[in-house]
């Protein structure tokens, strides 16, 4: 383009009601909007999915009805290498390791706010935007700009952008972080986007049919059968390979002793399950690493604010100690059930979203 | 917005006679061609008519020719039409791995049901070496199927050469000339062809028709099946407007066909001469003089093709990067690959394909547009900085 067009927007449209609306709002702001789907993955089994998922034929035919319907400008942009390698790569050995991954935190950081920006550079556009309930701030210290939860507190997605880079925040627009998501379906009928009663997304996009050990032994990840044990290292059973289990879970352990059990940690080294009572399930402290924060901090120093495990999780309060290596310590006023390693600890101070890392 | 076409090997537009031609067959002429009765009469005169116009333009005689829905279906109908027809003794089959997908692909179920495919070799311009397929015919060789014109590349191949070898050894040759019909002469007996597809969008007529010329003698083995249309290899009611138009172009350009070239030439020595001598790193795919003079394929250095056709469309200028799938994302070109460039020059390659109706000025446009995206793109991309500094 012709010098930078600083009303001009790239909008990452999924295909789904949020994204849509996300360019339907800006487009009547008067942004020069353009819509964009990133093609991340190509299922094999793509024409007999149930349900048709993220970057599926039918998915990216819905963004580009909702773009004629607009009137924008629509593209598919194929990023599979550069989410093979971000994303599914980490996943997969996460995994293998025992940990339990968060890809969709990896794609937002890595992904959109990355490569995906670069495209935004590359067309001389320069906001993207995204359909997550979160909202961007301008603020009057040097960290300029801050994301805050958004004000429908039920879908908020400030947890999923704790791994955006710093830098990228000023460019982002997020408009759905103002509204309720009954409302943006609302706006969608009356504007009477295809999308507008369509489901939300539930799992992992490149998983065709949520089953992951399908998936892992496609990417070369063998199960194993390995020992259950519990606590003190009695064995209890068998389990046919431990990525089938996730921290704090009780279902479907096959085993049964007269009291209930529950998965208390995943030891890769010895291809372990450990289970435990539900006492055992939980930690009054915790270690991350790979800190990205939105506010200025230094070393050893103790925050004290909130923090949240998981997505659909409460905010427990705690204190953040910062170590050397982007690590931090935390100390968490009570115990929270089913810290789970490879899931992210994003830290809150009221609405504001002032950072997080990889739980270890 | 301005806009200019320069994606004639995706399709071109279709001429004012040709739809004129066709606009009966869309009210008054509604006919089966299958009737026996005067509504019938009328389509299956149009639908002959229009088979001595595409004969016409082929040189061949018109039972030679049979209508299909489009070059795919022409390309499965020729390929899987003589391997399902073979006997059991004869399994192997020869290709090149710069044909269309719907060569490949329909290879690669071949493959799958016990056929053995041979893919020759491709120079680094794309070009294949006859002698190669010489060696490569054996016994049970049962079929070759050669492109006459590539359609990224605009390489000529020589199937004149390939023609006389398999038809001395008792193969048969398929020949996709989708892509040099109406630019190049498609002579089928000049060529000893046994079966040459054609297509009708890439020459001015209407989408959803296109022919298969089938060699005297030749006989296939049906791959679909219903009524007796078009010898029952193309059963179902005729798309008798696509099929009117489709030989109204035939006519018009088997008329006129010098003059475009001519035109053609032209506008692409201006269009090359400025890239080459206004823009640096700059690469040209495909062999430097066996093109056919409507297609330009380049890669620049330190640019993606994806971003270069974008940034293009945002100017209204239309032009591709390799083959584009369905659903309109793009994968490097399996094209390029084939002929051992680079992942990344690959993907750094546009195509630019003229036509009929692109104007100088679309050129003079086209070429001031391309040298101010190319020079934005590399002040932002970090490895054309390094690349530079290292050079």
């Amino acid at each position: 383009m012709t010098g930078r067009n600083d009303r001009s927007v790239l909008v990452a449209m999924s295909g789904g009601v949020d994204s849509s609306v996300t360019a339907l709002l800006l487009k009547e702001e008067g942004y020069n909007v353009v819509g964009v789907t990133m093609k991340l993955w190509e299922n094999d089994d793509e024409t007999n999915c149930k349900f048709q998922r993220c970057c599926s034929p039918g998915d990216i035919r819905d963004a580009r009805r909702v773009a004629d319907k607009l009137g924008i400008n629509f593209y598919v942009i194929n990023m599979m290498k550069e989410f093979r390698e971000e994303v599914v790569k980490n996943f997969v050995a996460e995994y293998s390791i025992g940990r339990t991954p968060n890809p969709c935190v990896h794609c937002n950081g890595r992904i959109k706010f990355n490569y995906l920006l670069k495209k935004a550079d590359e067309l001389g556009i320069h906001y993207l935007a995204t359909g997550h309930y979160a909202r961007i701030m301008k603020n009057n210290n040097k960290y300029n700009y801050c994301i805050l939860k958004g004000v429908d507190r039920r879908k908020d997605q400030s947890y999923f952008l704790f791994n955006t880079p710093r830098t990228a925040i000023p460019r982002l627009l997020m408009p759905l972080g103002e509204f309720y998501k009954s409302d943006v379906r609302e706006i969608a009928r009356k504007n009477s986007l295809v999308v507008a009663d369509k489901p939300d997304s539930q799992e992992i996009c490149f998983i065709p049919h949520n089953n992951y050990s399908v998936f892992l032994k496609k990417e070369g990840v063998e199960s194993r059968r390995g020992m259950i044990v519990d606590t003190s290292g009695r064995v209890l059973g068998y389990h046919e390979g431990f990525f089938n289990y996730t921290v704090g879970q009780r279902e479907g352990l096959g085993i049964s002793t007269g009291k209930r059990l529950y998965v208390v940690r995943l030891d890769a080294l010895t291809n372990t399950v450990v289970v435990g009572s539900e006492e055992e399930t939980y930690s009054s402290e915790f270690f991350v690493k790979e800190l990205n924060w939105f506010i200025p901090v230094r070393e050893s120093e103790t925050i004290e604010c909130s923090v949240k495990v998981r997505y659909r999780g409460n905010e427990s309060p705690c204190s953040c100690v910062t170590l050397s290596d982007n690590r931090a310590r935390v100390v968490l006023q009570t115990p929270v059930r089913a810290v789970t390693p490879g899931q992210a600890a994003v830290f809150y101070h009221g609405d504001l979203l002032l950072g997080g890392g990889w739980i270890e | 917005m301005r806009k200019v076409y320069l994606d004639y090997n995706a399709t071109t537009p279709v001429l004012d006679e040709v739809r004129e031609a066709m606009l009966p067959y869309l009210k008054g002429q509604y006919g089966n061609p299958s009737s026996v009765h005067w509504a019938g009469r009328e389509a299956k005169k149009a639908i002959e008519d229009a088979r001595d116009n595409v004969a016409g333009f082929l040189g061949v005689s018109p039972e030679t020719i049979i209508f299909t829905g489009s070059g795919t279906e022409s390309n499965n109908m020729a390929i899987l039409g003589i391997a399902l027809g073979s006997s059991n003794k004869r399994k192997h089959i020869i290709t090149t791995p710069v044909e269309h997908s719907s060569v490949l692909n329909t290879m690669r179920y071949l493959e799958k049901i016990g056929f053995r495919i041979t893919e020759l070799k491709v120079d680094s311009t794309g070009m294949i070496d006859i002698s190669e397929l010489e060696e490569k015919i054996t016994h049970d060789t049962l079929l070759v199927s050669i492109m006459h014109v590539n359609n990224e590349t605009g390489n000529i191949y020589p199937v004149e050469e390939v023609g006389n070898l398999t038809r001395a050894r008792g193969v048969i040759f398929h020949c996709d000339a989708v892509q040099s019909f109406g630019k190049i002469d498609v002579n089928p007996d000049k060529i000893k062809a046994d079966l040459v597809s054609v297509s009708s969008h890439k020459i001015y007529g209407p989408k959803g028709a296109g022919a298969l010329y089938i060699r005297k003698g030749v006989i296939l083995h049906p791959v679909m099946f219903g009524g007796k249309q078009e010898r029952g290899y193309k059963p179902g009611t005729e798309n008798v407007p696509a099929i009117v138009g489709f030989g109204e172009a035939c006519r018009i350009i088997n008329e006129k066909r010098e003059i475009f070239l001519n035109h053609y030439k032209k506008l692409m020595d201006r269009m090359w001469s400025r890239i080459i001598s206004e823009i640096d790193g700059v690469k040209l795919n495909g062999h430097p003089e066996k093109r056919i003079p409507t297609t330009l394929n380049l890669s620049f250095d330190g640019v993606e093709g994806e971003s270069v056709v974008l940034n293009l469309d945002l100017h209204g200028i239309a032009v591709s990067t390799g083959s584009a799938c369905s659903s309109g994302s793009t994968e490097p070109s399996h094209v390029l690959l084939a002929m051992g460039l680079p992942e990344e020059v690959a993907e750094a390659s546009v195509r630019f394909s003229i036509g009929l109706f692109t104007t100088p000025d679309d050129i003079e446009y086209t070429v001031d547009v391309l040298k101010r995206v190319i020079f934005n793109l590399r002040e932002i991309s970090p490895s054309y900085r390094k690349h530079l500094k290292t050079a």
